[in-house]
């Protein structure tokens, strides 16, 4: 265990827990974003359909990033919850809503709208308020005596704006190319209609923010530009022109899978980027990794059953998606 | 208008979040195991009137976990936006213990679901009753994890505290089984199954009492009749056992929840009274000689502590626990009594025909919720003025946030939870209100989600619904 570094692990655990719950729950989101644009009652159902089995366990990553934080990065959790406060009561209650409203319109043919309304709007607010969350954490969150020390509205900034229209049309399109896969017909038709337009808007929102970042801070910068490193990120942004690539050309031959694993590609990638980013930060610009651990009584206790339990979740979360795999019917009466 | 500060309404806010949230782990839990069974019965007897009611119960459950689920999100997340001092000081113990709650019971239950839900026909009965059982173990895997941290504040062990005043594990095991956690843990899940025989035993009532003898309607209540019967007595007794544990471990929130401001040996047993904090005494009292000291100490003479033998500044507030454990105790009698009336109906032959049984079992439908706020703010209201029992007071515990910005999102969950708690009502009543043997769903459009039937169990169960 000596030269086990356990905070460094625990750190890419939870990034890993994080960038699952965006690959996962962010087509969730996703189609919750694009309901406005379907304006046929069916086809919101069949979209509906294609995640039902799978939203519960897609977004209980988030659980998993928030309790994982508190239980291995007390310190980063308190602090960071603190000064995103606003943002992650807006996406809680965002949160909320959403997922009774899923339950709820199976139930009532009359109010059917309304909550199809809820889904919609929690749904875009709680993309939303992650994205602004995203902005205000890679800006930079000041710390004092463990604890924030910046102003209540810190998080609203133009790049924190930035950042939560590209993540919001990140989930879009993730919602349109997970359309694309799960549907035929004319669902699919309007999907492929929508992911047109989504994908060079995100791919442009990922450009805009790639380029401001670095001019955010010095750490930022010195992450990608200085020598030598320069050539060991270099092909995270080559990646992400490939990947743009495979997206755009794949949807403009309507293919059926390679749109949406491209976008998941932009995700990882993007992901990635954070990860140069932020190094060696756990609070950019505040606590290093290292700052906000736990003892590493508290990570080697967690490490010694999360390692199992995690494997044993991706097998039976793959086993879920494999049961439900293939088209959703139109009629849903498939399963 | 009172002039709240931002330590209170963070309190408030909690209270009512947590208190939102708790009723419905509380259904689920029992409901996971309550649909396991009917799942295993089902495959062992081939006894279709079993898939019926589990179909039946299956859609308030979709709900109710849903429910459970959107308000534990917020749960996960609160213990930083508000409460971040205990968050960096608990982090390292309480902490793993939650995210040994998230990787053995949450993704446990979610991944599952799906299956339960909507994959009967897809994997097979065999493999379907496998994916009810893992929810149910998911369920009782999360109440096992939660209590444990739980407990741990209540009766803290196993820790060491470093330079920056975190609180940091020294002994796992003693951590985990901290004092308090095996009485609380056996309380709670008895709890929880009392909760949703009462639920339960409720629907079945209610449909008799319409006249609808059907199998199933039968079934549901004679099930849930005996789970109350069988629970209630081993309830009280469980109940008794955690509170003996209290005595040893917080003896100032027993004195609260007796009304004792004196501490004596022959105590009496405070039946009713008005406790009085500021005069230290309880006025109005109505009180059994000895009783309290029997009751506690199992001896007549036995010493029973008074809130005077501990310094003031730590007294919980004892009016409000003195009556939510009263409302929770006289819940779990009558609780007790339903059950034994149940038995006596059976052995004379009535059970199904006495109407006065089943407009008991109807209105003691919604008694064991009740009980299970009342008692929970029996043992955090008595915890208090403490966080981390004798370590960790409340008051040095909260987030640095401006009063103004934790009103703004107390407002918020208010008026959201009190919209979806509305409607969750209703159409978990909606659902209950409907005969279990009703065929057609709700409309075309459900058969994906919880108010449907799956094609394929309807073409099992040989009744072809309207809505095909």
């Amino acid at each position: 265990m000596e030269s086990l570094d356990l905070p460094f692990l625990w750190a890419g655990i939870i990034a890993f827990a994080v960038l699952l719950y965006t690959l996962l729950d962010g087509f969730d989101l996703g189609i919750g974003i694009l309901f406005p644009f379907m304006r046929d009652g069916d086809q919101r159902g069949r979209m509906l359909s294609t995640i039902a089995p799978v939203w519960d366990g897609n977004e209980t990553w988030l659980v998993l990033g928030g309790g994982g934080l508190l239980a291995v990065f007390p310190l980063a959790y308190s602090i960071v919850l603190s000064a995103l406060y606003a943002p992650i009561i807006l996406m809680l209650l965002a949160l909320v809503f959403r997922g009774v409203a899923f339950e709820f319109r199976w139930q009532t043919p009359r109010a059917r709208k309304i909550w199809d309304r809820a889904f919609a709007l929690g749904s875009l607010g709680a993309a939303v308020a992650q994205g602004l969350a995203l902005g205000a954490l890679v800006q930079g969150i000041p710390v004092a005596n463990r604890a924030y020390a910046g102003g209540w509205w810190d998080w609203l900034t133009p790049f924190s704006i930035l950042t939560a229209i590209g993540l919001t049309l990140g989930y879009a399109l993730q919602g349109a190319c997970w359309l694309i896969m799960k549907t035929d017909g004319r669902l699919q038709r309007q999907a492929y209609d929508l992911a047109k337009f989504l994908a060079p808007a995100f791919l442009a929102s990922i450009a805009a923010v790639s380029l401001w970042t670095p001019f955010l801070s010095a750490t930022y910068s010195s992450n990608w530009f200085s020598w030598p490193r320069i050539l060991l990120v270099l092909p995270v942004p080559l990646l992400v022109a490939l990947a743009g690539f495979v997206l755009v050309s794949g949807i403009a031959r309507e293919k059926e899978r390679s749109p949406y694993f491209a976008t998941q590609a932009l995700f990882v990638l993007g992901f990635v980027g954070l990860g140069v980013s932020f190094y060696p930060y756990m609070v950019p610009n505040s606590v290093t990794i290292w700052q906000a651990a736990a003892p590493d009584k508290s990570l080697g206790f967690l490490l010694v059953g999360a390692a199992p339990l995690l494997a044993m979740v991706l097998a039976y979360t793959a086993y879920a998606y494999w049961v439900f795999r293939g088209k959703t019917p139109e009629d849903h009466h498939g399963y | 208008m009172p002039d709240f500060t931002a330590i209170d309404l963070a309190r408030i806010q909690f209270a009512f979040t947590i208190s939102f949230h708790i009723v419905y782990p509380a259904f689920s839990i029992g409901l996971a195991s309550y649909l396991a069974t009917l799942n295993f019965l089902s495959l062992w007897t081939g006894d279709r009137t079993y898939l019926q009611l589990f179909d039946y119960w299956k859609r308030i459950f979709a709900i109710a976990f849903g429910m459970g689920v959107v308000s534990g999100v917020v749960m996960s997340y609160q213990f930083g936006t508000n409460w971040s001092v205990f968050a960096d000081k608990t982090g390292p113990i309480l902490g793993p213990l939650m995210g040994y709650e998230v990787l053995s019971a949450f993704f446990l239950e979610a991944g599952f679901l799906g299956v339960v839900l909507f994959g009967r026909n897809r994997v097979g009965p065999v493999l379907h009753f496998f994916a009810t059982l893992m929810v149910a173990l998911g369920t009782f895997a999360s109440a096992f994890w939660i209590l444990s941290v739980n407990s741990w504040m209540q009766t803290p062990a196993g820790y060491a505290v470093n330079a920056q005043g975190q609180f940091i594990p020294a002994d796992w095991f003693a951590a985990i089984f901290n004092p308090s956690f095996p009485y609380r843990l056996v309380h709670m899940v008895l709890a929880a199954y009392l909760t949703t025989s009462l639920a339960v035993g409720a629907v079945g009532a209610l449909h008799l009492l319409r006249g609808d003898r059907s199998a199933s309607v039968r079934t549901m209540f004679s099930m849930a009749m005996w789970m109350a019967a069988i629970v209630a007595p081993i309830q009280i007794f469980a109940g008794d056992m955690h509170g003996l544990n209290t005595l040893e471990h917080q003896p100032a929130k027993i004195a609260a929840m007796e009304g004792h401001f004196e501490g004596e040996k022959g105590a009496p047993l405070i039946l009713f009274g008005m406790p009085d904090m500021a005069n230290a005494r309880t006025n109005y009292k109505l009180a059994v000689p000895y009783l309290g000291s029997l009751i506690l100490t199992h001896s007549l003479d036995g010493y029973v502590p008074g809130l005077k033998d501990f310094p003031r500044e730590n007294w919980p507030p004892a009016p409000i626990v003195f009556w939510s454990f009263r409302v929770m105790v006289g819940l779990g009698f009558a609780m007790l009594g339903l059950g034994l009336w149940g038995l006596f109906a059976r052995w004379r032959g009535v059970f199904y025909d006495n109407g006065w049984l089943h407009r008991a079992a109807f209105v003691m439908g919604p008694a064991g919720f009740i009980a299970v706020l009342a008692g929970w703010i029996t043992t955090e209201v008595g915890r208090q003025p403490f966080v981390v029992q004798g370590l960790l007071r409340t008051a040095d515990a909260a987030s640095p946030i401006a009063a103004p910005a934790v009103a703004a999102s107390l407002i918020g969950f208010v008026i959201v939870y009190a919209t979806v708690m509305a409607f969750g009502f209703v159409y978990i009543g909606v659902l209950m209100n409907k005969p279990p043997d009703a065929p057609a769903p709700v409309d075309e459009d459900a058969p994906m989600r919880a108010a449907g039937t799956a094609p394929g169990v309807a073409a099992e169960l040989g009744a072809q619904g309207g809505a095909h």
